[in-house]
């Protein structure tokens, strides 16, 4: 055995360059430039804390008195997501067809669709609902409409993903057996992306649910709206009930959600 | 269901007249490299059954590919019986593909559809229809049709069944049944029983070779099993060193002899 001293070890720590240390002191200055623009303030969080206990325990019990209309509120706002999701998914096949790189009929075709899904997905929900609301006015349709944009921006871009990672045999296989185009696509390659496709859609639901929440805020129609009137008249127990509706909407979608990714994937034809 | 010939079971002798015709093809993938192979020719008669041999990247599924025109040649012609397949397009193409049932080394089944569904797609050229896409709303005589092509290849009790729950030698048989149901006037196989242990490549061997003296269908087959060429097979090709190297009736090979292919 060597003796240890004639060999070097690696040292612990490599001195940082110039560059590095210039790098870390902007980084560091604009942090606290930063905290400061955040509003970050420890007195006003103190001061704000006799109010948010005040706010809970308003909260307890929640309010019952408008249980009722705020249920259905809650069943609409499911109604426009579900709606909206599905006419979303069954938009975002074409374009993932077109966006994927074995199916587009051109390059310059394939860029152009990524690029629109790629806007449709950066402009935020509420811009969208405010768009759509200023569009076709005050209600679950601009709900809607909103989702299915929401839709497309993510489901056709996972949709492209999936369609360009199938394996390319099958669908070689009925080309090279003369089928048209649309037959290797309807009995190749989206049975192939199927599992994939599902999952996304069902994630696509999931996602539609919660955002659908904050539409009404808006005008975009759903519980959003009854959240915001809670809040202003200060009736945080109907704010909780509200809030509890929205909580056990969402665990249940995405419950029955997951009993369907399972169930769906099974299938056969 | 017509087919150049005017169907498939009426020739069950071959007549000595071409089934596929290549001529002077080659094949450069990338300009600067030089050809995978060229000016190869060749004719099969209808009926023969026709081995490909040669050693990894000799270009034999190049070969079939550009045969079928899934992969363009770059020079020469190729014709199924007195159509000319090079330049054909669109429907016309889809048309002439149709004539030839393709097996590869992979099956290539849709594996979350059924059985009775992949061997129905095999239809899709002659019938355009939406209801051939999947068994459940299939016309009747199209679904008796693609039970009784898995019968001929001995699996009509796994029609039901999802393609990924069968063995590879089955899978390899499903996809010789889809071939069946477009009614061709030829079978081209590349590498067909490679991923396949030794018995159930011989069973889809006899199943080539059976189908092929039966309904006198051309057999166009690649191999690395010499013995299958010289047993499965009537004539032998070798493809070495960027050419066609030989051509010769099986009758006066040797396993021995067919190793100079890979020298
Ligand atoms: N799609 C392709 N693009 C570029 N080169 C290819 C392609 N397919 C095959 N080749 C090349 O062409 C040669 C012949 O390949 P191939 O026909 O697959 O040979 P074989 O089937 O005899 O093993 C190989 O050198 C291979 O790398
Ligand atoms: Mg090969």
């Amino acid at each position: 055995m060597r003796d240890a001293d004639d060999m070097t070890l690696p040292a612990r720590f490599s001195p940082p360059g110039p560059v590095s240390i210039v790098a870390f002191l902007v980084f560091l200055s604009f942090f606290a430039w930063s905290l400061a623009a955040a509003g970050i303030s420890i007195s006003e969080l103190v001061e704000g804390l006799p109010n948010m206990g005040h706010i809970a325990s308003e909260m307890v019990p929640p309010a019952t008195d408008r249980f009722w209309p705020m249920l259905s509120s809650v069943l609409v706002t499911f109604q426009m997501a579900l709606v909206g999701t599905v006419i979303g998914i069954v938009l975002s096949v074409p374009l993932a067809l077109l966006a994927a790189r074995n199916h587009t009929p051109h390059r310059l075709v394939r860029s152009a669709i990524r690029s629109l899904v790629s806007f449709i997905r950066t402009v935020p929900d509420l811009a969208w609902a405010l768009f759509f609301v200023a569009s076709v006015g005050l209600g679950p349709f601009a709900g809607t409409l909103t989702l299915v944009m929401d839709t497309i921006g993510f489901c056709a871009r996972f949709f492209a993903e999936a369609i360009e990672e199938v394996e390319s045999g099958p669908a070689e296989a009925l080309t090279a057996l003369g089928a048209p185009n649309s037959a290797v696509i309807a009995c190749a390659t989206l049975p192939m992306a199927m599992p994939s496709l599902i999952n996304t859609s069902l994630f696509a639901l999931e996602k539609a649910v919660r955002s659908s929440v904050v539409l009404g805020l808006v005008g975009a129609g759903g519980i959003g709206a009854e959240l915001a009137t809670s809040m202003e008249m200060f009736r945080y127990d109907q704010a909780a009930t509200i809030v509890l509706m929205i909580f056990l909407l969402v665990v249940l979608v995405e419950a029955l959600s997951s009993h369907a990714r399972q169930r769906l994937l099974k299938n056969r034809h | 269901m017509t087919s150049i010939n005017g169907g498939v079971a009426n020739h069950a002798i071959p007549t000595g007249e071409p089934a596929l015709v290549v001529q002077d093809l080659s094949k450069t993938y990338r300009a600067g490299e030089p050809p995978v192979w060229s000016n190869v020719s060749f004719s099969v008669p209808r009926g023969q059954r026709v081995a490909i041999i040669g050693g990894n990247g000799a270009g034999k599924s190049t070969l079939l590919r550009c045969c079928m025109r899934l992969v363009e040649p770059d020079a020469g012609e190729v014709y199924f019986g007195a159509h000319k397949i090079t330049g054909l397009r669109g429907r016309a193409l889809s048309r002439a593909r149709a004539q030839v049932g393709f097996v590869f080394q992979k099956h290539n089944l849709v594996h979350r559809l059924s059985v009775l569904t992949n061997v129905l797609h095999g239809g899709l050229a002659q019938r355009r229809s939406p209801r051939l896409w999947f068994q459940s709303v299939a016309p009747a005589t199209d679904r008796r049709k693609a039970l009784s092509c898995l019968a001929q290849v001995n699996l009509a009790p796994l029609c039901g069944r999802r393609t990924d729950e069968l063995s590879g030698g089955q899978s390899q048989r499903v996809a010789i049944a889809r071939a069946l149901m477009q009614q061709p006037t030829m079978i081209f196989a590349d590498e067909p029983v490679a991923s396949l242990d030794p018995q159930a490549g011989e069973d889809v061997m006899q199943v080539f070779s059976d189908l092929a003296q039966a309904q006198g269908l051309t057999l166009v087959f690649v191999t690395h099993h010499l013995e299958h060429a010289l047993r499965y097979a009537d004539r032998v090709l070798g493809l070495q060193g960027g050419r066609l190297a030989l051509d010769a009736p099986t009758a006066n090979q040797s396993i021995a002899g067919l190793r100079g292919m890979y020298a």
